[in-house]
């Protein structure tokens, strides 16, 4: 019982305290994880952070439940996902119930006015380096081209993109080299 | 009951195919909450969840969940809903290659899959930026000067939370 308090602790304060979310939270979850509590060792983090990329949804979820597991199974995981999911909750549940109303006064909207083509930038400017550090050649950036153009400008829902991609990419491969039977 | 029920199946397929994580679910929300048929969200209302998913704690596809869930059905049972929808196929995925991780990550399958999704979410970030670019957060010529400043200040790696601030007092004095 001792072990699974700390895990929602241990996954609540990486909750709480990583602003921003996704890569932003990978310091603290290691330093919780590795560090502190010796869940982990370094190279089964590492193995975590490229499967948690496998995995669709946040990052921070995927391994919340991949450490839970690994120390409690099922209830392990369940306790991990809730510990670091509750903070956010509760916290935009404040913001939705009693302070979204502020919106209309002048002072509120103004500040909203100065962040939303902020907002913009912030998604668009990390897009150079994420390519970069994904080594994507000529292909891929065509690739990266047509799914944005397909989804922005001819409304293609991004789901069906997601799994057109996948085959495209499995397709590819089967192509390009036939698979050797293990 | 049907609000509860598209709420769930709704966030539910967030999480499903919200390969990426982060930004690269921001095309997948919008096409389920500000996109006809739902059109829970107005495209302003999604641009400010996103900027105060910057500046609080949390995943944003679960900041928008519970927001949605909230502000769309006026219950916490709602915002609940909305939220145990996002988590749980990235949940039950990740339980299941978590069991079977040592042969997950060396299958060949996986890895040319993830050899096209991995520029395809690069794509679907370029979607969010792209379908944010709209004449509702963009209002005049200091939007877009605005946005060339923090486009700057954010490659130089300044931290998000400090744009996001910066950017709000500037348009405190601003307008």
């Amino acid at each position: 019982m001792h072990e699974l308090w700390q895990i929602f602790f241990s996954f609540f304060k990486i909750g709480m305290f990583t602003l921003g979310g996704g890569y932003a939270m990978i310091p603290l979850i290691q330093r919780e994880v590795v560090e502190k509590h010796h869940w982990l060792e370094n190279k089964e983090f590492v193995e975590l952070l490229a499967l948690a990329q496998t995995s669709p949804g946040p990052m921070a979820v995927n391994a919340a439940v991949f450490v839970g597991y690994k120390r409690r199974s099922l209830i392990g995981s369940l306790v991990a996902s809730l510990g670091i999911t509750l903070p956010s909750f509760l916290i935009i549940l404040i913001i939705a119930m009693y302070l979204i109303g502020f919106r209309e006064n002048h002072y509120v909207e103004s500040f909203f006015k100065g962040i939303r083509p902020a907002v913009v930038a912030l998604i668009a400017a990390p897009l150079y380096s994420l390519g970069r550090s994904m080594k994507i050649g000529w292909g891929g950036i065509l690739l990266a081209a047509s799914v944005a153009a397909t989804i922005a400008f001819a409304g293609i829902s991004p789901a069906t993109m997601v799994v057109v991609v996948a085959l495209l990419g499995l397709l590819h491969g089967i192509i390009r080299k036939k698979p050797e039977a293990d | 009951m049907q609000l509860y029920l598209d709420l769930f199946v709704s966030f539910f397929k967030i999480g499903l195919f919200g390969f990426g994580g982060g930004y690269a679910m921001l095309p997948l929300i919008k096409h389920e909450v500000v996109n006809a048929p739902h059109q829970w969200l107005s495209m302003i209302d999604f641009t400010d969840i996103v900027a105060i998913s910057q500046i609080t704690p949390g995943p944003v596809a679960v900041n928008m969940a519970t927001y949605v869930g909230y502000s769309v059905s006026g219950s916490v049972f709602g915002s609940l809903l909305a939220t145990i929808g996002v988590c749980l196929p990235p949940l039950l995925i990740m339980l299941i290659i978590s069991k079977f991780y040592l042969k997950f990550r060396k299958n060949k399958y996986v890895e040319m899959a993830f050899s096209a999704l991995r520029p395809g979410i690069i794509g679907l970030i370029a979607a969010a930026a792209i379908s944010l670019m709209s004449p509702h957060n963009f209002i005049d010529r200091t939007s877009i000067v605005i946005f060339a400043v923090i486009f700057i200040a954010s490659l130089l790696k300044i931290h998000p939370i400090k744009l996001i601030i910066l950017s709000g007092v500037a348009g405190l004095i601003l307008y």
